[in-house]
């Protein structure tokens, strides 16, 4: 089963990308293991991914880095939300 | 409680007269209407693009929408927001509440704008003369946020 990553906001600019899809041969347990996997392929997208006010959810629902991953589909990686 | 995503530019008094209608029971109608503006603190804007996540988006516009209809006496509320491109000038989202008296309505507009700003799930990026710029919540805005955190 594929997880896809969404990056939203000026984290697209540090992923370099709006979507990344990630094959079954990479599991994560939670939140935190996907960014620390992250972070290690690229320390850019890492500290992007911990700027202040940055938001994640899993399969559309908010999440934080002890969310777990099992079963998850999606995970979005937001920029710090600006309505209005 | 309409809310809803809009891709093509809206117009905000034709919204506002198909939402009270020809309803008797609507004491008072309080809108906000928010544009795009032609500069942020100096820098010219030529075109703002407001991107969201689709249905994730939509959800939390109207849980903050419903949350707000909760906590105040109101008889509807309508939330329209834009994405997509936007030229100075254009209005970008639009807030009105009808209720059977005015304290309600004013307050319900004002508090849900102050969490569109914060906990909407929109990013923003301003294109001028010197390239783009990614737009985040203000000190003020983050302040007016934080004062509803009770």
């Amino acid at each position: 089963m594929t997880l896809t990553l969404l990056f939203f906001g000026k984290l697209r600019d540090a992923a370099a990308c709006s979507t990344m899809q990630l094959d079954a041969s990479e599991t994560f347990a939670t939140v935190d293991a996907l960014i620390g996997w992250l972070s290690h392929r690229d320390a850019t997208l890492g500290e992007a991914l911990a700027t202040p006010g940055a938001r994640v959810a899993v399969d559309k629902q908010f999440a934080d880095r002890t969310t777990s991953l099992s079963g998850a589909r999606e995970v979005a990686f937001m920029a710090p939300l600006s309505g209005g | 409680m309409p809310t809803r995503i809009a891709t093509t530019a809206f117009d905000p008094e034709k919204e506002i007269a198909a939402f009270r209608g020809a309803r008797t029971d609507v004491g008072a109608l309080a809108t906000f209407v928010g544009y795009c503006r032609d500069a942020t603190r100096g820098a010219e804007v030529h075109i703002l693009e407001l991107e969201h996540y689709p249905e994730f988006t939509e959800a939390e516009i109207a849980r903050l929408a419903s949350e707000a209809k909760a906590r105040h006496v109101l008889l509807d509320l309508l939330v329209v927001h834009r994405v997509g491109v936007l030229h100075p000038g254009e209005p970008i989202v639009l807030v009105s509440a009808l209720a059977a008296h005015r304290a309600p309505a004013f307050a319900a507009v004002g508090e849900l704008m102050d969490y569109l700003k914060t906990d909407a799930p929109f990013w923003k990026r301003e294109n001028g003369p010197d390239g783009a710029r990614w737009i985040e919540p203000t000190a003020e805005d983050r302040a007016r946020r934080a004062r509803l955190q009770d």
